[in-house]
């Protein structure tokens, strides 16, 4: 079990826009460097990178939820 | 009806400004904020606070049901809108009137009529206020914008009817460019402002961006002259000055007249800016858009008129006419603000939200500071990076800058990341000191390093 942190304080986005299909879903594969989530820091949306691979299990954080820089956004297995 | 209860439906250094002027004229300030700024400076400023919802903006300072309803339940009387947020959101303006409150701005019709840019062109030529020679109203598909753009010659600027903050702006070069870019342009405003409307104008190359300040009260309009603010990043104004290095007395009296003219025409009530791109070479100057608020570099007209703009336009939401004549408006010496932002200057900008654990200002002669910080806030990564502004005045535009880098030198700002670096090394700049900027300056200087190379100077 891997958590993905968040790299900055702010509002984190499971989507990429709000349209559109989460990034990662159950059973997913994620490789290093891939994008699960944007975090968006005084109005500028800002990539998060898994640093290590794994299949994805869950995000922790719901979308559009104000988080604290370190807070767990999503979990991988 | 004067105001006696100031509801603040903004956060920030403008939030402060807002209550400064409210107690020089003897009001009461309720102060706005959302669960993530219970521990603004403005919260303890004011007279009261009411939260008005989450910590997304969407959900509170962008949502005009919570505003309204915490003005009214707080007995405020009048409704300040700053800038950003709902400041130019005609809808908001006519349910704070409609919720018995007095809108501190422009009347909503008159809002949405300049909100609009092809019908603030419209105001403008009917008012003989010169204008980007563009197309003669919204452009709705492919082939018209191919037309317009026969007859107003290459290159052309594509931009969304409804928009703002520079989305859906697009340059071709030529008709290939321009067919390939106008589904993204229409594509991209729709997305943004529900409305895939176009229009079209003529790019001017290396413009500068010079606007003229006005105030209104519904009849007579006066301006208290122009700012210089070319120095811009994505579209942003990063460093503006009162008044535009070497523009001729002419040229200055022109500008100052046409936004006069366009203030009175629309009836305007309250602070505005009118904005124009000037053309250096052929000495130039076309209407770009009218700001129906006041605005975040409002500072330098103050520190060379002696004016508060603040308080006038307070006075005059509460029924008061104009308090002075053209005449009266006398401009003297040249005035700079930086805008102190929460951002790495070395790291692309990234921004920098924390905790503020050390501050000091510069004080003297000359030096003025609109800020919101104080030792032990910690910056919310919710909003706007600004911090603040340093503004400073002097005899002339070469002293201003000397005194700039030396205020700049005694900014100390612990715990954060700050655009500092990128205003002392924009104040030691030929290119700068000699006023031979345009709005695509900077980006160009920071692209060739401008910045790195005075980091590595400041080391040595």
């Amino acid at each position: 079990m891997t958590e993905i942190p968040s790299p900055l304080p702010g509002t984190f986005y499971q989507r990429p826009e709000p349209d559109a299909a989460p990034y990662k879903s159950k059973g997913d594969n994620v490789a290093v460097g891939e994008v699960i989530g944007l975090i968006e820091v005084m109005k500028t949306f800002i990539e998060v990178k898994a640093e290590s691979a794994g299949t994805f299990e869950s995000y922790l954080a719901e979308n559009a939820a104000p988080v604290q820089a370190g807070a767990a956004l999503a979990r991988l297995a | 009806m004067a105001i006696r209860r100031l509801f603040i439906a903004n956060r920030g250094e403008i939030a402060m400004r807002i209550i400064r002027a409210a107690r020089v004229l003897g009001i009461e300030t309720v102060q706005a904020y959302s669960e993530a700024d219970h521990e603004m400076s403005a919260v303890r400023e004011a007279d009261a606070a009411v939260c008005i919802g989450p910590a997304p903006a969407s959900q509170s300072y962008l949502d005009i049901s919570a505003v309204i309803e915490a003005a009214r339940s707080a007995g405020a009387d009048a409704v300040h809108p700053g800038y950003g947020f709902l400041a130019e959101n005609a809808a908001f303006a006519e349910a704070v009137v409609a919720a018995g409150m007095v809108f501190v701005g422009p009347e909503a019709r008159t809002i949405e009529r300049m909100g609009d840019k092809v019908a603030a062109r419209e105001a403008a030529r009917a008012a003989g206020v010169p204008i980007v020679p563009g197309s003669d109203g919204r452009l709705d598909d492919v082939a018209a914008v191919v037309e317009a753009a026969r007859e107003i010659g290459y290159p052309v600027m594509l931009k969304a009817a409804a928009g703002g903050g520079g989305r859906g702006i697009r340059v071709a070069a030529n008709e290939d460019e321009l067919r390939r870019l106008a589904p993204q342009a229409r594509a991209e405003a729709q997305a943004a402002f529900g409305d895939g409307g176009l229009y079209l104008e003529k790019a001017i190359e290396r413009p500068r961006h010079i606007e003229v300040q006005i105030m209104g009260d519904g009849t007579s309009a006066i301006h208290c002259f122009e700012r210089e603010c070319s120095v811009q990043r994505r579209r942003q104004k990063v460093w503006e000055e009162a008044g535009a290095p070497g523009l001729s007395q002419v040229s200055r009296a022109a500008m100052c007249d046409a936004a006069v003219r366009l203030a009175e025409a629309v009836g305007y009530r309250g602070a505005g800016t009118v904005e124009f791109l000037y053309d250096e070479t052929g000495d130039a100057f076309y209407f770009i858009e009218m700001n129906t608020r006041i605005q975040v570099e409002h500072t330098v007209t103050e520190m060379i008129t002696g004016l508060d703009l603040v308080v006038m336009m307070i006075e005059i939401a509460g029924g008061a006419l104009l308090p002075l004549t053209q005449k009266q408006v006398v401009r003297d010496g040249h005035a700079i603000e930086v805008r102190i932002c929460a951002e790495d200057p070395l790291l692309q900008f990234a921004p920098f939200p924390g905790t503020v654990s050390g501050l000091s200002w510069p004080e003297g002669e000359g030096v003025r500071v609109d800020h919101f910080l104080y030792e032990g806030y910690t910056v919310p990564p919710f909003y706007d990076s600004l911090l603040g502004k340093l503004v400073v005045h002097a005899a002339d535009r070469a002293t201003a800058i000397e005194r700039m880098a030396q205020a700049l030198r005694g900014c100390r700002i612990e715990g954060l990341r700050t655009t500092i670096p990128l205003h002392l090394a924009l104040a030691a700049d030929p290119a700068l000191r000699s006023g031979k900027v345009h709005t695509g300056w900077l980006e160009t200087w920071l692209a060739d390093g401008g910045l790195k190379a005075a980091a590595q100077g400041e080391t040595l």
